[in-house]
C-alpha cells in the first residue's frame, strides 16, 4: 500500500495531537424518557388504526342503533371532566416531586388514581347499559369499532392505575430516588397521552357521533 | 360442576384428537424433532452445560450474546421454513395428470402459510435483528444498548412466538389462509379451527418483542453514540439500522392493531371484517399492508447497510456517495408508507388511486437505483478482494436488479392485473428477498463471524454455499417467472396442464440446489469450528475494516471498548489506522455494566402460555398466566440493583492479555 | 473466478430459453384486446428499464473484473479516498428519475385507459366499438369452489362454463358468496377480485374464437385449485345455439336451489339453468337470498333515512368509490 501515502488523510498520519480514546469515564445520556416517548408514539399508532377503523365503520349500523340514539352526552361530559382533572392533578404531583415533597406528591397521585377509577367506573356503567339495551359490540360494525376504540383506551387507563399503585408503593418504600423520579415522569407522559387520546375519542366518537 | 365442564374449563377445546398422530408425515417429523431434541438436551446435560447456558446466554443482557442467539434462532427456523419450501416444490412437481401429490390440500395449504410466516417473521426478522443487535452498538462505540433488559425480553418474546408456530405442527394445525390471513377466509365462519388462532397469537407475541427491540435500538443510536459521531459520521449500517427501527416502530403497531381486530372478530364476535353486519374485509387488507409494505423495507434496509460496509471494505475504498446513500435510505423509509395499495390494485380502486400508488412505488426505485450505482462506483478504482462476503455482494447486485425490474413491472396497475397473484409475483418477491435479504445476511454472517467468534469462516465451504444458493436460486425461480407468464396462479396444489410440469421440475431441482447451499453453510460452520486455530484472527481486524467494531478484540470483551473511542471521521477505525492511533494500555477505570436477569425469559414463558391457552380457549389458564405475567413484570420493577462495575484490574487483565496477543502476533 | 465466467457465458442461453418459452405463454399470446394492451405494457416497461438494468449489470461485471486485486494493471488507478463526484451523483439520481418519469407517464395514461370499470372504446387495435353497441352483461358469483354466471339478457345461468360472442364487449359484474376470489381469464383481460357483499366490474372482449381457461387467482380454501371454468369464445350464431342449449337442458334456479348450490363443493361439473328467479343476483350481492334476511342495500337506505349520514364504505357498494 505504498501509494496510500499520496492520499490526503494519510498526510495527517503521525499527527499525535488528535485523541482517539477517552481518558475519563463516558456516560451516555439516559435514554429512558426518549425510549418511553417512542413507545408512546407506537401506541399512538395503535389508536390511529382504531380511529381509522372507527372512521370507516362508524356509520355501518347494519340496521342497528346509531350513535345519536345511544350516546348519553352529559354522562360522557362528566367522564371527560374526571379524566382532564386527573391530568391536572398529575401535573401537581410532578410539581411536588420536583420540590422533593414526597408526601404531598403521593397525595396528588392518589387523587389522580381516584379520578381515573371514577372515569373507569362511569365507562363500565356506560358499557353495561349499552350491552343491556342489546347494543353490544356484536350488534354492528359501528358498535364493534366503538367498543374497541373506547375499550382500548379504558384498558390503557386500567394499566395506568395498576402502574400508579405500583409506583406509590415504590416511592413509599424507596423514596424519591432518581430512578423513581424517572418512572413518575414516564407515567406522567403516559397519563397525559391517554388524556389527549380521550379528547380525540370525545370529539370524533361522541360529539360527532351524536350529531344527527 | 361435572367432569366435562371441568375438563372444558381447563383444556378448552384441546383434546387428544388435536395431536395429528394419524398423519404419517407429521408423525415422522415429530419423531425426528423429538429425537434431535432429546439428543441435544442429553448432550447439554452430559456436558453440564445447563448452568453455563443459563448464566452466560439465556439470562444475558449483553447485546452481542443476544445478537448471536437471534442468529442461531433464525438459522434453526430457516431449516423449518425451508423444509416447507421443499415440500411445496415437491408437491407441485408431482401433482399432474390426476396425481394428487403427496400432500392433501388440508396439509399443503398449511405448509404454504407456515412457509411465508416462518420465513418472514422467524427467519428474516431474527437474523436482521440479530445482526443489528450485535453490530450496531459496536459500530457506534457503545458498551450496550439503551435498555439491555428489554433487549433480552424482546429476544425471548420472538422465540416464544416461534415456539408457538412450531407447536402448531404437533398440536392442532396452522392457518390455511396464506401468510397474511385475509378475512373472510381467516374469519370464524371459513376457518373455525385453531390454525388462524395460532397465526394470530404467534405474531402478536413475537410482535411485542419486535416493537420493543425497535424502540430500544432507536434510543441506542440516538443517545449512545460515542463522542464526535455526528449523524453524518455514522457508519451506513448504523444508518440503515436506524431507519429500519423507525420503520419497525411505525409499522408493527399497525399489525398489532389489525390482529387485535381479527381476534375480536374470532373470539368476541365483533363485526370488523365479517361479511354481514357492516363489516368490511377490505379494511383488513388495507391495514395489514400498511404494515406489510414497510416490513419489506425493514428486512432489506439493514442488508443494504451490510452491502455498503462489505463493498467498501473489500474494495479498500471509502464508500462512494455517503451522503446520497443516507438520503436514499431516508427517502426509502418515508416512501415505504405511501405504496401499500400496490398489493391490491385488483381490489377495484379507481384508476387515479391505482396510478398514484403505482407511481409512488416506481419512485422508490430511484433511491434504490442510486444505491446500486453508489456500490458500483465504490468498486470503481478500488482494489477488490473477492472474499466470501464480497461474492455474496456480487451475487446480490446481479440478482437484485432483476428483482427490482420485475417489481416495477408489477407496479404498473394494468400489467399487475395480469401478473398479480401469479407465480411471477412469487418469483419476484423471492427474487428480492433471497437475492437481497438472504444474500445480504450471508454476506453479513461471513463478514462479521470473525468478530463474534475470533476466527474466520472457512472460505471453501462458504464459496460452495454461495454458488449453490446463487445457481439454485436461478433454477428455482426463473421457471416461476415463466409460469407466471403462462397464467399460473400461486397456492395451487395440483395442475391440469401437463406442459407446465417440466418447469415445476426445474424449480424443484433449484430448491434442491438451495438445500445444498444451506447444507454447505452448516458444514462451513462445523468445519470452521474444527479448523478454528488455523482460521484464528488475533488482530480483531481480519479484513482491514473501516468501522469501530474492528478496533476491539474478537470476540469483543463484555464491555466492548476499554476506552470509549472519539470519532473524527465517517470511517472512524480506518481514520484511526491512517493516523497511526496508539491503543491506550494504561489508566483503566472500572466499567459500569448492566447485570444479567432471568426476568425476560419468565415473562416470555408466561406470554407463551397466554398465547397457547387462548388458542385452545383455555380461558382460566390464559387468565392465570396473564396474571403471572403482570406480577412478574411488576416484581421486576422492584429490582433497582440492575448494574455493577467491572473492576479496573479485571479490565486491565483482559486488555493486557490482548496487548500481549497482539505483540506475539506481529 | 472461472466458475463465475462460466455462469456469465450461460446467461444468454438462459435468456434465450426464457424468451422462446415466453412466446407461447398465454400472457404473450392473448385472445382479447385488453389483455393484449396489458401485455404491451409489460414489454414497454421491460424495454424502458433495460436501459438502466443492462448498463448496471455490465458495469458490475466489468468493475469487478477490472478492479480485482490480482489485476496489477489497474493498481495505478486505485484511489482509496475517491468517494465523491458531483457530476456522477447527479447522473445516478437523474438517470433512474428520467426512466421513472417516462414510466410514470405511461402508467398514468394506461391505468386510466385500461381501468376495468371503464366501458371499452375499441374492439381491437383497428376497430372501435360501434355506437349503440350494448355490451354482453355477465354477472359472476364466486362460490365455494365454483363459478356461477348469470346472463340477465338471455335469462340463463351456468356453472363453471361461460360463452361469449367474439368481438362483442363483455361487461362483468362480479361478487362472491363467502370469501374473496379473483376472476381471471388470462387470455381476455386482467383479474379483479370477487368479494362478498361487494360488486366489482370488469370490461373485456375476445377477438379470437376458441376455448379459453378461466381461473380463480386468489386462494380461497380447500377446493381452490379446481375452481376453473372454460370460456367459449364463439360466433354470434354459435352463441345463440349455446344459449338455446342452456335453456333446453337446464332447469330452474330458484333461491332454494341457489342455497344448495352455494354449499362448498369441489370439481363441480358444468351445468346450466334455463331460467332464474328474478333478482337472484342482487339478492346474492346483498346477502339476502335466504328468507328473512335483510338486504344490505335496505340497511343502508334505512340508515340514510334515519340520520341522513353517509354510508361509510358502503356495504354492497363498489370498492371503486
Amino acid at each position: 500500500m505504498s501509494d496510500m501515502n499520496a492520499t490526503p488523510s494519510a498526510a495527517l498520519a503521525g499527527n499525535q495531537d488528535v485523541e482517539f480514546w477517552m481518558k475519563e469515564d463516558h456516560h451516555p445520556a439516559n435514554g429512558t424518557l426518549l425510549g418511553f416517548w417512542i413507545y408512546l408514539m407506537s401506541d399512538c399508532l395503535i389508536f390511529a388504526c382504531l380511529f381509522a377503523t372507527y372512521g370507516v365503520l362508524g356509520r355501518s349500523y347494519a340496521g342497528g342503533p346509531t350513535g345519536a340514539e345511544l350516546f348519553d352526552l352529559p354522562l360522557v361530559a362528566i367522564n371527560t371532566t374526571l379524566l382532564l382533572l386527573s391530568s391536572i392533578t398529575y401535573g401537581f404531583a410532578v410539581l411536588e416531586m420536583q420540590k422533593d415533597r414526597r408526601g404531598t406528591m403521593m397525595a396528588w397521585l392518589v387523587i389522580t388514581g381516584l379520578f381515573g377509577l371514577g372515569f373507569l367506573g362511569i365507562e363500565l356503567h356506560e358499557f353495561s347499559e349499552l350491552i343491556g339495551q342489546g347494543a353490544g359490540p356484536q350488534r354492528s360494525a359501528f358498535l364493534s369499532s366503538f367498543f374497541t376504540l373506547v375499550g382500548t383506551h379504558g384498558l390503557h387507563v386500567t394499566f395506568g392505575i395498576v402502574w400508579l399503585v405500583t409506583l406509590l408503593f415504590q416511592v413509599g418504600r424507596f423514596g424519591l430516588t432518581p430512578a423513581n423520579k424517572r418512572r413518575i415522569l414516564c407515567l406522567s407522559m403516559f397519563w397525559h397521552f391517554l388524556d389527549v387520546v380521550w379528547i380525540g375519542v370525545f370529539t370524533f366518537v361522541y360529539l360527532m357521533g351524536a350529531l344527527p | 360442576m361435572n367432569m366435562p365442564d371441568a375438563e372444558k374449563l381447563i383444556f378448552g377445546r384441546l383434546t387428544l384428537e388435536a395431536i395429528p398422530y394419524h398423519e404419517p408425515i407429521l408423525l415422522a417429523t415429530f419423531a425426528g424433532v423429538a429425537i434431535i431434541g432429546a439428543v441435544l438436551l442429553g448432550l447439554i446435560t452430559k456436558y453440564k452445560l445447563w448452568g453455563y447456558l443459563w448464566r452466560e446466554w439465556f439470562t444475558s443482557i449483553d447485546h452481542k450474546k443476544i445478537g448471536i442467539m437471534y442468529m442461531v434462532f433464525g438459522v434453526v427456523m430457516l431449516l423449518r421454513g425451508f423444509a416447507d419450501a421443499l415440500m411445496m416444490r415437491a408437491q407441485q412437481a408431482m401433482a399432474f395428470n390426476g396425481n394428487p401429490g403427496f400432500l392433501p390440500p388440508h396439509h399443503y395449504d398449511q405448509i404454504f402459510t407456515a412457509h411465508g410466516v416462518i420465513m418472514i417473521f422467524f427467519v428474516a426478522m431474527p437474523l436482521v435483528t440479530g445482526l443489528m443487535n450485535f453490530i450496531m452498538p459496536l459500530q457506534i462505540g457503545a458498551r450496550d444498548v439503551a435498555f439491555p433488559f428489554l433487549n433480552n425480553f424482546s429476544f425471548w418474546m420472538t422465540v416464544a412466538g416461534g415456539v408457538l408456530v412450531m407447536a402448531s405442527l404437533f398440536v392442532g394445525e396452522f392457518a390455511r389462509t396464506g401468510w397474511l390471513a385475509y378475512p373472510p377466509l381467516a374469519g370464524l365462519e371459513a376457518s373455525p379451527d385453531v390454525g388462524v388462532d395460532y397465526y394470530i397469537w404467534s405474531l402478536q407475541v413475537a410482535g411485542v418483542g419486535t416493537t420493543l427491540s425497535g424502540i430500544n435500538l432507536i434510543a441506542t443510536i440516538v443517545k449512545m453514540r460515542a463522542p464526535g459521531m455526528t449523524m453524518m459520521k455514522m457508519p451506513i449500517f448504523t444508518w440503515t439500522s436506524l431507519c429500519t427501527n423507525v420503520l419497525i416502530v411505525a409499522a408493527f403497531p399497525v399489525l398489532t392493531a389489525v390482529l387485535v381486530l381479527l381476534s375480536l372478530d374470532r373470539y368476541v364476535g365483533t363485526n370488523f371484517f365479517t361479511n354481514g353486519m357492516g363489516g368490511n374485509p377490505m379494511m383488513y387488507v388495507n391495514l395489514i399492508w400498511i404494515w406489510g409494505h414497510p416490513e419489506v423495507y425493514i428486512l432489506v434496509l439493514p442488508v443494504f447497510g451490510v452491502f455498503s460496509e462489505v463493498v467498501s471494505t473489500f474494495s479498500r475504498k471509502r464508500l462512494f456517495g455517503y451522503a446520497s446513500m443516507v438520503y436514499a435510505t431516508v427517502v426509502i423509509t418515508v416512501l415505504s408508507y405511501l405504496v401499500w395499495l400496490h398489493h391490491f390494485f385488483t381490489m377495484g380502486s379507481g384508476a387515479s388511486v391505482n396510478s398514484f400508488f403505482g407511481i409512488t412505488t416506481m419512485i422508490i426505485s430511484i433511491p434504490t437505483g442510486a444505491k446500486m450505482f453508489n456500490w458500483l462506483f465504490t468498486m470503481y478504482r478500488g482494489r477488490i478482494q473477492f472474499e466470501v462476503p464480497m461474492l455474496w455482494t456480487m451475487g446480490f447486485m446481479f440478482t437484485f436488479v432483476i428483482g427490482g425490474m420485475t417489481g416495477v413491472m408489477l407496479a404498473i396497475p394494468p400489467a399487475d392485473f395480469l401478473l398479480h397473484n401469479s407465480l411471477f409475483l412469487v418469483a419476484h418477491f423471492h427474487n428480492v428477498i433471497i437475492g437481497g435479504v438472504i444474500f445480504g445476511l450471508f454476506a453479513g454472517i461471513n463478514y462479521w463471524f470473525p468478530k463474534a467468534f475470533g476466527y474466520k469462516l472457512d472460505p471453501f465451504w462458504g464459496k460452495c454455499s454461495f454458488w449453490f444458493w446463487l445457481v439454485g436460486f436461478w433454477f428455482a425461480f426463473m421457471p416461476l417467472y415463466i409460469l407466471g407468464f403462462m397464467g399460473v396462479t400461486r397456492r395451487m396444489n395440483h395442475f391440469e396442464d401437463p406442459s407446465l410440469q417440466i418447469w415445476f421440475q426445474i424449480a424443484a431441482f433449484g430448491a434442491v440446489l438451495i438445500a445444498l447451499g444451506i447444507g454447505s453453510f452448516l458444514v462451513q460452520l462445523w468445519v470452521s469450528y474444527k479448523r478454528r486455530e488455523e482460521l484464528r484472527d488475533v488482530t480483531g481486524d481480519p479484513w482491514h475494516g473501516r468501522t469501530l467494531e474492528w478496533s476491539t478484540s474478537s470476540p469483543p470483551p463484555a464491555y466492548n471498548f476499554a476506552f470509549t473511542p472519539i470519532i473524527h471521521e465517517a470511517d472512524a477505525w480506518w481514520d484511526m489506522k491512517e493516523r497511526n492511533q496508539r491503543r491506550r494500555t494504561e489508566g483503566y477505570l472500572p466499567i459500569h455494566m448492566p447485570k444479567n436477569t432471568s426476568a425476560g425469559i419468565y415473562l416470555a414463558a408466561f406470554a407463551f402460555v397466554v398465547g397457547f391457552a387462548m388458542i385452545w380457549h383455555m380461558f382460566l389458564i390464559a387468565g392465570l398466566a396473564f396474571l403471572g405475567l403482570l406480577v412478574t413484570a411488576i416484581g421486576h420493577t422492584f429490582n433497582y440493583k440492575r448494574d455493577f462495575h467491572i473492576p479496573a484490574d479485571e479490565v486491565a487483565r483482559t486488555e493486557t492479555a490482548r496487548t500481549e496477543a497482539l505483540a506475539a502476533h506481529v | 473466478m472461472r466458475m463465475f465466467m462460466k455462469t456469465l457465458r450461460g446467461l444468454p442461453v438462459l435468456a434465450l430459453a426464457l424468451l422462446l418459452s415466453g412466446c407461447d405463454a398465454v400472457l404473450f399470446s392473448p385472445a382479447g384486446d385488453v389483455a393484449r394492451q396489458q401485455r404491451d405494457l409489460i414489454i414497454i416497461s421491460v424495454v424502458l428499464m433495460l436501459i438502466i438494468i443492462i448498463p448496471v449489470i455490465v458495469m458490475t461485471f466489468v468493475f469487478a473484473w477490472k478492479y480485482r486485486e490480482s489485476n496489477k494493471a489497474a493498481h495505478h488507478e486505485y484511489d482509496p479516498e475517491w468517494n465523491h463526484s458531483t457530476v456522477l451523483e447527479l447522473l445516478i439520481w437523474a438517470a433512474p428519475l428520467l426512466i421513472i418519469i417516462a414510466l410514470g407517464a405511461v402508467t398514468w395514461t394506461s391505468t386510466h385507459k385500461l381501468d376495468p370499470y371503464r366501458p371499452l372504446e375499441r374492439v381491437d387495435n383497428v376497430r372501435s366499438v360501434a355506437p349503440n353497441t350494448k355490451p354482453l352483461v355477465v354477472e359472476v358469483v364466486a362460490l365455494d369452489w365454483k363459478w356461477l354466471f348469470f346472463y340477465p339478457e338471455q335469462g340463463i345461468a351456468t356453472v363453471n362454463e361461460m360463452a361469449a360472442p367474439v368481438d362483442r364487449p363483455i361487461e362483468f359484474h362480479i361478487t362472491a358468496s363467502t370469501v374473496m376470489n379473483a376472476f381471471f381469464v388470462p387470455s381476455m383481460a386482467g383479474m379483479i377480485y370477487a368479494m362478498p357483499g361487494m360488486e366489482t366490474k370488469l370490461h373485456g372482449v375476445m377477438n379470437k374464437t376458441g376455448n379459453f381457461e378461466g381461473i380463480s387467482a386468489n386462494y380461497s380454501g380447500a377446493g381452490f385449485s379446481d375452481m376453473r371454468f372454460t370460456l367459449h369464445s364463439v360466433s354470434d350464431a354459435d352463441f345463440d345455439a349455446w344459449v338455446a342449449k342452456a335453456k333446453a337442458d337446464g332447469g330452474h334456479l330458484a333461491r332454494a336451489d341457489y342455497i344448495k348450490l352455494e354449499k362448498p363443493s369441489e370439481k363441480e361439473p358444468v351445468h346450466y339453468y334455463g331460467t332464474v328467479d328474478p333478482g337472484l343476483y342482487n339478492a346474492i350481492l346483498n346477502q339476502c337470498v335466504a328468507a328473512g334476511q335483510m338486504c344490505m342495500s335496505d340497511m343502508v337506505k334505512h340508515e340514510q333515512h334515519d340520520d341522513h349520514g353517509m354510508a361509510g364504505m358502503a356495504p354492497a357498494g363498489h370498492p371503486h368509490e
